[in-house]
């Protein structure tokens, strides 16, 4: 058995709402509304207007930036709109409404059949960076750009932990599709080069784990059961509890040669270079105490979340949150008619039941949160400092650019302290600061000359 | 609007959605919990109490309790402060001071001490999580030096033939301090006899500091619960016992540990104040140096200070310095430098 990493939560996990539902194909909607930010990086611009007609895979926007990816039209139809609409990562964005013509045509020319082996490495990397794919666990980071590290790797890790509560679409891939996975993962191989290729899974998920195994039988890669504990999916804690590696502070995976994707990404990657489909779809799960009929949808992007529930049901109880992504690390929406994109893992809806906790008081010193830290922080320090601004102090004493924000003290906090708000608050003003210094420093030099 | 537009029914309401930064769930965990949970921890031994030195015992603890809430109520309601007088957290500190004192106190002086130790060592640092020191041994000090021959008035008890004897109207500590070690066997009637009331709880002392037994019960369901670590007691008592063998009174290690372990305020303190979060470093290292630190300077009072007893004043140190510990002593960050 492998080590396990240091802190840590044993959240209830809530995923018997949605575990035994099938990945079901939602029916196509009559309208998909696309953002053009969908990844870390330079938001893309569309390169369609109303008006014009377009097929399912056709690219429709697109940015001169290295860091982006292509977004394509989910669906096959007619722009419709294109305008500032509802976000679910950062309110409100520029979106591309494509009103459905019912036919879900692909572009001339898809999907293709093609065999992965015969391909060189640059036409692998070409075909993934041209289908869009990013990071879908939730990070949504280029993953062309991954690919293509500055620093050797010799290992590629498959995050299946899926330790978000309630989260059940990853689950349901591995066990319903541990073909697809392990291809993409063969492909990844080849293209960074390395000979150990690793897919993590919490030892929860027993059944996924033996369709992974008898679909890894024969090929280099190995299944890694995990310990069922949270953020056991971080990618920092994955690479350490599977290699033993510590990503150092400030670094990134490729600092201890390593490279983690994102299971469902790795399915994409297969699609993506196989038959070179771009990625216009994914399976989200939709779930939470407040939704009817929990399930794993097969969704186009673009899909409104208003749609989404309504297949499932609709609500059957009060919800009190509608969540982008888990419960402990997604983000709260205001409306429903936020569209799911690239990186929505989940959809879910919560009662009070689950969301309602006591006042926040004082820190009580009681170090529940110390203990849960997997980072090694002082999450209690952390709060209090940045409740008084001291955001020096937390970034020099306290280290909080380490913060992961995986939401573990906030969590177990008795005194219901907002721990992980406070360290946002923290890093946003220190980021600040560093762009303020920045700025000023250039204008000095200019300056000068 | 007529009767019949207002039976129409409402066009189906929009759900409206609560936005806040994550997580979105929390365990059930809160202050009130883990209080009365230490509340019902130290229940036994305070019940052992009212059996052992009758009436007086309950008056005090319940004065100690009523005067603690109530005093942190007033305070509250005076400041315009939300009243969280009720969260148990009062409650053990007025329950926790009338257990570290005499119980033939007067009542009047238990209720001081309470009022002291919520209002100058609780409230006027910030309330809870704020107070540098253990807001029970703050009153046991104030009345330590307002009141000293009060406060080490004990119980006369009966002896092993059913009399009363001078001899015993001291702690064993007491007489450990005065008299020596033969003369404090002498009284029990024999070494096993004398650990077997250290460990029951049959002896004279402060009220609810007696029962090793039952202390130690209600320490290890907090360790269950996880409310406390065990290292922390452990640590602390270990320290006592090492520290006490090796210092003895005819030369190194003639000392007697288990007398030293048992006696006094020592299992109270260990498990029920040295393991108070408020007032202890936060990381599993600061607080073995907390505990270690509070049994070193527990020894050094008992064995050459001028009280027969430190754990208070051990504790009341070691919280002093709980800041300095926190500031030089924290968990190794991941990814920084070698750490495997």
């Amino acid at each position: 058995m492998f080590k396990s990493f240091l802190g840590g939560i044993h959240p209830k996990d809530g995923k018997e709402l949605a575990k035994d539902q099938p990945i079901e194909a939602m029916p196509l909607p009559t309208e998909v509304v696309i953002p053009m930010s969908q990844h870390i990086g330079a938001p893309c611009t569309p390169t369609v207007k109303v008006g014009d007609m377009v097929k399912r895979g056709q690219v429709i926007g697109t940015s001169e930036a290295f860091m982006h990816a292509d977004i394509h039209a989910s669906v096959s139809g007619k722009v419709k709109k294109i305008d500032v609409l509802p976000h679910s990562g950062r309110i409100s964005c520029q979106a591309v409404v494509i009103e459905s013509d019912g036919k879900d045509e692909w572009v001339e020319g898809m999907p293709l059949h093609r065999s992965w082996q015969e391909m060189d490495r640059e036409d692998i990397l070409a075909a993934i960076q041209s289908a869009g794919i990013v990071g879908m666990g939730g990070a949504t980071f280029p993953a062309h750009i991954k690919l293509k590290p500055s620093k050797p790797v010799d290992v590629l890790i498959v995050n299946g932990a899926e330790c978000e509560p309630y989260l059940t679409a990853d689950y349901r891939l591995m066990l319903e599709e541990p073909d697809r996975i392990v291809t993409g993962v063969r492909i990844l191989a080849k293209i960074l080069g390395v000979k150990e290729s690793y897919i993590g899974i919490e030892d929860n998920k027993p059944d996924a784990i033996a369709a992974l195994e008898r679909a890894c039988e024969g090929t280099e890669v190995k299944v890694v059961p995990l310990k069922t504990k949270y953020p056991q999916g971080a990618e920092k804690m994955l690479i350490y509890v599977i290699t033993g590696r510590e990503v150092p502070c400030g670094g990134l995976p490729m600092d201890v040669g390593a490279v983690v994707q994102n299971a469902g990404t790795v399915a994409a990657v297969t699609d993506a270079v196989v038959e070179g489909l771009p990625l216009t779809e994914r399976v989200t799960t939709v779930s939470g105490d407040a939704v009817r009929q929990p399930k794993n949808l097969r969704l186009r992007i673009g899909t409104r979340y208003r749609d989404v529930i309504a297949y499932c049901g609709g609500f059957s109880q009060e919800p009190d949150k509608l969540l982008a992504g888990g419960p402990m690390m997604g983000f709260a929406q205001f409306s429903l008619d936020v569209p799911v994109m690239k990186g929505s893992s989940g959809i879910l809806g919560l009662t009070k039941k689950l969301t309602a906790h006591g006042k926040e008081r004082a820190c009580i010193r009681c170090g529940r949160c110390v203990k849960a830290c997997p980072m090694g922080l002082v999450p209690s320090m952390l709060s209090i400092l940045g409740e008084r601004a001291a955001y020096a102090s937390a970034r020099d004493d306290y280290g909080v650019m380490n913060c992961i924000e995986c939401g573990s003290c906030t969590f177990v906090c008795p005194a219901k302290r907002n721990i992980v708000q406070y360290i946002r608050l923290t890093k946003g003003e220190l980021r600040a600061e560093m762009a303020r210094e920045k700025a000023k420093a250039a204008k000095g030099k200019e300056e000068k000359k | 609007m007529s009767e019949e537009a207002m039976k129409q029914p409402a066009p189906p309401k929009e759900p409206t959605f609560v936005i806040s930064s994550s997580p979105h769930i929390r365990d059930d965990e809160s202050i009130d919990h883990i209080m009365w949970q230490v509340n019902l921890a130290l229940a036994p031994a305070a019940v052992f109490a009212v059996c052992w030195f009758g009436i007086p015992a309950l008056i005090n603890m319940l004065v100690g309790i009523i005067f603690a809430i109530g005093s942190e109520y007033v305070w509250q309601r005076a400041m315009g402060q939300p009243i969280t007088a009720f969260d148990g957290s009062a409650c053990i500190t007025g329950l926790l001071l009338a257990m570290s004192m005499s119980p033939l106190l007067p009542p009047y002086m238990v209720a001081i001490g309470s009022v002291l130790a919520i209002v100058v060592a609780k409230q006027s640092m910030g309330g809870l999580g704020f107070n540098i020191f253990n807001p029970a041994h703050i009153g046991r000090a104030a009345l330590m030096v307002s009141w000293p021959v009060a406060m080490t008035t004990w119980s006369a008890m009966k002896d092993a033939a059913g009399g009363v004897d001078a001899m015993t109207s001291a702690t064993p500590l007491n007489i450990l301090k005065l008299q020596g070690y033969d003369a404090l066997v002498s009284v029990f009637g024999g070494q096993s006899e004398m650990y077997q009331a250290l460990f029951l709880g049959t002896r004279n002392g402060s009220l609810g500091e007696t029962s090793t037994v039952l202390l130690l019960l209600g320490g290890l369901y907090l360790i269950w619960k996880g409310y406390v670590n065990w290292v922390v007691p452990a640590v602390m008592i270990l320290t006592v016992g090492l520290l006490t063998w090796i210092c003895g009174p005819a030369g190194l290690f003639t000392g007697d540990p288990v007398f030293h372990v048992m006696a006094g305020g020592l299992m109270l303190g260990a498990f029920f104040m040295a393991t108070d979060m408020v007032t202890i470093p936060m990381t599993i290292k600061g607080q073995i140096i907390f505990a270690a630190g509070a049994g070193a300077i527990t020894v050094l009072i008992r064995l050459a200070g001028g009280y027969p007893e430190g754990v208070c004043y051990s504790l009341l140190l070691m919280n002093a310095v709980t800041p300095l510990i926190d500031r030089l002593v924290k968990p190794r960050i991941f990814g920084a430098g070698e750490g495997k």
